[in-house]
């Protein structure tokens, strides 16, 4: 600090009254920042990241459930990986376990058992990084369906869509791995299971088995290298992409719902540092909390009670994790036919369908779907407003009944559960199950397009006459009527704000003499999918409707009596 | 308008339809029972006395011929007993399996047994004496006293768990048949079980189990079913569909419910 009065600035005086306002804390606070800004040219990019807005939506919050429930099972996972021993050499049991003393084992299950039965908080850490890993791969699916259903993949975040397929993919691969650690019968039925299942690769699986498992099945190397993978490699990948993705949100801006003051160009919201900074971590804890909670009050994966591994026994309900259910359930329900012989091979089609050949397929069409939809309805806009879904009929019934196929699958992996506990035959839930998974997602479909149409032409409906008051008139005549409130601006500015594109005609192309026959074809091609997208369309309220409808309004308050105003509030009110 | 033809454009009105003919379907669909499985015959040595005997075969003329036949040969509706020995009548009738009340796909465990021990012991006395069969097994077998637990475990997990599933909560077989839920089975019918093999079980004689080794069934059994629950509620130890089924509907929506909260508190 200068010395003589007349070179000091007001800012140094400034300076000086702030460091006597607050004593100690915020100068020294300050002064770290400046030192690591100094070293590190942070300052600049942390102002960026506090000053970012984000808006608020419970659905926003879906893929923060996600991180969140990663974050902990990193955290868990690394307490397991203290004890955790991963070998499949055997040694026999001497932990407190009593009906399991004495049993000869795998150094994995055994330390597995010492973790749940010997060392402290074990069993609350091993249940948390379980149910974690559950409530991680549900916070995608559920994350998932939100984006797509609000369109929010669309440009700019086709590419942020495409590593998130990849992120959920690598989710359930990681959870299976995880599964199979233990070596207790579940574990172990598991990766059986999966050796079955690569072996069903054509020409090469028997081969592509012998490699991961360096050897005939089970061998003693496949436990070490799953931990391998499950520890080092996946978490990596997932972490790496993860924060590509958080990268991403953060470039792009959150999409936000419209409304009022709502644009394309703007965000309106809360500002990072310090109201959602204090949000989300406060949510953090909320999600640790009900995790921690259920974990304390639900078993998860009881390995004691399923015995150690052994190639000879199975035990009734062996299930995947929820999340490699829907692969499980179409391996239920793929009939015998499909394997047969030819040159001179076995070619298990009954098996690689459903659990080799689905996964990859499901996440291409999910990962290729934002350039599908922006082919067919050549918008190469940017789009930072969400779509209600009910103002994408087309897109919202798509999405629906994709799930709903991933549903059917999922719930035919408990066929045998179904069959115990509601007393039925599993043949006929299977038969059952293999008809449900053709028809349910076209019935889906074609169910969610309608009510979704329907929910937009009641919105027309509210815009143009108000929402119904309650409020019943009877006129002079003896007719009843509701009143209908006109909405006020704000309410109806969230109801007409949004497109509803006509479908792409083909008089365009006819015309143009100089087309060859291919890109007709091509563009007929397209014209029929931009039908069958935007054929059914219910346009938003137009500003001239509107105020014709206001004008009608007012006509019908006059003569509000007459025959004709009441058989109109008669069809609002069916 | 009547309130019915008012909200017939409803839009949750689909929905409601839908319901009604999954419902419908389900109904008819639960209606059409599976056929009814049979049962192999075991056999080996048992003696009576004479009057329980006797008063098995009232017993039995009463309340079993009209499935079993007049002198137990078997009719359309039930199998001979000629040969299944006194153990098998003990476990089907002492665990309330018989007398069937009608056609079924398999024998509903109940628990409410329709005769007093006096009038099963003469039952099975009457079944013995008709040809040698298993008898009832007694002692310190049955109980599990004598039994390794360790041991019982691994002979639990190779010849029982692919039905009765790890925890002994019961699985589905084919056709609407399964394996019961073990919970609760007293140590004697556990052991009637084995030697008698009911239904689609498979016998394990004394060569297949050795007596040890049921005993040692049983102990485990006991001792897994006394455990405490250890990490918590175990939802029916039905496997990981449960646990699926719980973090879908409970966790998801403990989290969104979190969500939603905070979502309306303002900044
Ligand atoms: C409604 C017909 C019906 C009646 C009544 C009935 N049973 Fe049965 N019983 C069956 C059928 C069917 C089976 C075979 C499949 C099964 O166990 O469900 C059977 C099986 C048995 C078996 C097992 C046979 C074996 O192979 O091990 C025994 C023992 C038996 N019954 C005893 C009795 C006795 C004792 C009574 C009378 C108290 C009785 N049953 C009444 C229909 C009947
Ligand atoms: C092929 C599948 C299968 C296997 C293997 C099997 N069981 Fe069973 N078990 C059944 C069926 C089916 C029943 C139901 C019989 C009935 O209802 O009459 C049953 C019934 C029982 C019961 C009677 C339960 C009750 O509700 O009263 C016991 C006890 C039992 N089994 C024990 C065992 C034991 C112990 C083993 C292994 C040594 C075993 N079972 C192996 C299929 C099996
Ligand atoms: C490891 C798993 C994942 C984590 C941890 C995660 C996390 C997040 C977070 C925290 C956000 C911002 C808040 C939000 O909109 O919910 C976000 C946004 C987004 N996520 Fe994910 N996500 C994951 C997987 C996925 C998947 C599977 C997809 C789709 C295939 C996906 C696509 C997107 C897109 C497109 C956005 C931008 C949404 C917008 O701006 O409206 N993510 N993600």
């Amino acid at each position: 600090m200068s010395t003589t009065a007349s070179g000091r600035t007001a800012a140094d005086l400034r300076a000086d009254d702030t460091a006597a306002a607050a004593p100690t804390g915020n100068g020294r606070v300050a002064a770290t920042a400046g030192w690591v800004d100094e070293r590190t040219g942070l300052a600049k990019g942390t102002a960026y990241l506090m000053k970012k807005i984000f808006p608020d939506h419970w659905s926003f919050m879906l893929g923060e459930i996600a991180m969140y429930s990663m974050i902990i099972c990193l955290l868990t996972g690394v307490f397991l990986s203290f004890w955790f021993v991963p070998s499949a050499g055997l040694i026999p049991y001497a932990g407190s376990y009593l009906p399991l003393q004495g049993v000869v084992m795998s150094e994995a299950y055994s330390s597995t058992l010492a973790i749940s039965f010997d060392v402290r908080g074990g069993l609350l850490i091993r249940q948390i990084h379980h149910w974690a890993a559950l409530m991680f791969c549900v916070a995608i699916t559920v994350h998932m369906l939100r984006v797509f259903l609000t369109g929010a993949f669309r440009k700019p975040r086709e590419l942020n869509w495409v590593i998130g397929t990849i992120l959920s993919m690598l989710a359930i691969v990681e959870g299976f791995a995880g599964y199979s650690l233990p070596d207790d019968l579940l574990s172990g039925t598991g990766i059986r299971a999966a050796e079955g299942f690569i072996r069903s690769i054509p020409l090469i699986g028997s081969y592509t088995s012998y490699l991961l498992f360096g050897g005939a099945f089970p061998g003693e190397a496949i436990i070490p290298r799953l931990y391998s993978l499950h520890v080092l490699l996946l978490p990596a990948v997932l972490i790496g992409l993860f924060t590509a993705h958080i990268v991403l949100v953060f470039l792009h801006k959150h999409t936000q719902f419209p409304g009022p003051g709502r644009t394309n160009e703007n965000v309106v919201g809360y500002p990072f540092m310090p109201v959602y900074t204090a949000k989300a971590g406060g949510f953090f804890f909320m999600v640790f909390g009900v995790l921690t909670l259920i974990s304390a009050l639900v078993t998860i994966n009881p390995i004691w009670a399923y015995g150690p591994y052994d190639p000879s026994p199975v035990t009734a309900g062996a299930q995947p994790d929820w999340y490699m259910g829907f692969a499980d359930g179409a391996l239920r329900l793929l009939p015998g036919f499909l394997e047969f012989e030819l040159f001179g091979f076995t070619w298990s089609m009954n098996v690689f369908l459903g659990a080799v050949a689905l996964i990859p397929v499901i996440y291409t069409v999910a990962g290729a779907y934002p350039f599908i939809e922006a082919w067919v309805t050549g918008d190469k806009r940017e789009h930072h407003l969400l779509d209600r879904p009910r103002n994408a009929p087309v897109r919202t019934g798509l999405g629906m009944a994709a799930f709903s196929f991933y549903v059917v699958l999922m719930l035919a992996a408990g066929n045998d559960i179904m069959a115990i506990k509601l007393s039925l035959s599993i043949n006929d839930i299977t038969v059952l199950f293999r008809l449900l998974v053709f028809v349910v997602p076209v019935l889906v479909f074609w169910v969610t397009k309608r009510i979704c149409l329907s929910l937009q032409r009641h919105d027309r409906e509210k815009v143009l006459h108000g929402r119904e008051s309650g409020t019943i008139i009877r006129t002079a005549d003896g007719k009843f009527f509701e009143r209908h409130e006109d909405l006020d601006e704000f309410d109806r500015f969230k109801l007409v704000a949004f497109e509803a594109p006509a479908p792409i005609a083909l008089e365009a192309l006819t015309d143009a003499n100089g087309v060859d026959a291919k890109a007709i074809k091509k563009a007929k091609r397209r014209a029929r999918l931009s039908s069958f997208y935007f054929k059914d369309r219910v346009e938003p309220v137009s500003p001239a409707e509107l105020a014709a409808a206001h004008h009608h309004g007012e006509h019908e308050s006059i003569s509000g009596g007459s025959t004709h105003a009441a058989i109109k509030h008669d069809k609002h009110n069916d | 308008m009547n309130a019915l033809a008012a909200r017939r454009r409803h839009p949750a009105a689909i929905a409601i339809l839908l319901l009604l003919g999954l419902a419908l379907v389900g109904a008819a669909y639960s209606l059409l029972a599976p056929k009814p499985a049979q049962a192999a015959a075991p056999s080996a040595a048992a003696a009576a006395t004479a009057e329980d005997a006797a008063l098995g075969r009232q017993l039995f003329l009463a309340n079993c011929a009209t499935c079993h036949g007049l002198s137990a040969e078997g009719t359309k509706s039930g199998p001979t007993l000629i040969g299944v020995g006194a153990a098998s009548v003990d476990f089907q009738v002492g665990t309330g399996r018989m007398p069937l009340a009608g056609p079924n796909v398999q024998a509903p465990r109940i628990e409410q047994v329709k005769y007093t021990e006096e009038q099963i012991a003469a039952l099975a006395a009457y079944v013995a004496s008709l040809a040698p069969g298993p008898a009832i097994p007694e002692g310190k077998e049955v109980t599990g006293e004598t039994g390794n637990v360790a041991l019982g475990g691994e002979i639990y997990r190779v010849n029982c768990a692919m039905c009765h599933n790890f925890a002994g909560s019961g699985g589905a077989l084919t056709r609407g048949k399964y394996a019961p839920s073990l919970y609760g089975v007293e140590g004697k019918y556990v052991y009637e079980a084995m030697l008698t093999g009911p239904q689609s079980m498979p016998v394990f004689n004394d060569t297949n189990i050795t007596p040890e080794g049921k005993a040692s069934v049983i102990a485990y059994l006991n001792a897994t079913m006394n455990q405490p629950n250890v990490g918590g509620m175990n939802l029916g130890n039905l496997g990981p569909v449960s646990e699926g089924m719980f973090i879908w509907i409970f966790g998801l929506l403990l989290m969104i419910a979190c969500a939603f909260w905070l979502g309306q508190k303002a900044a």
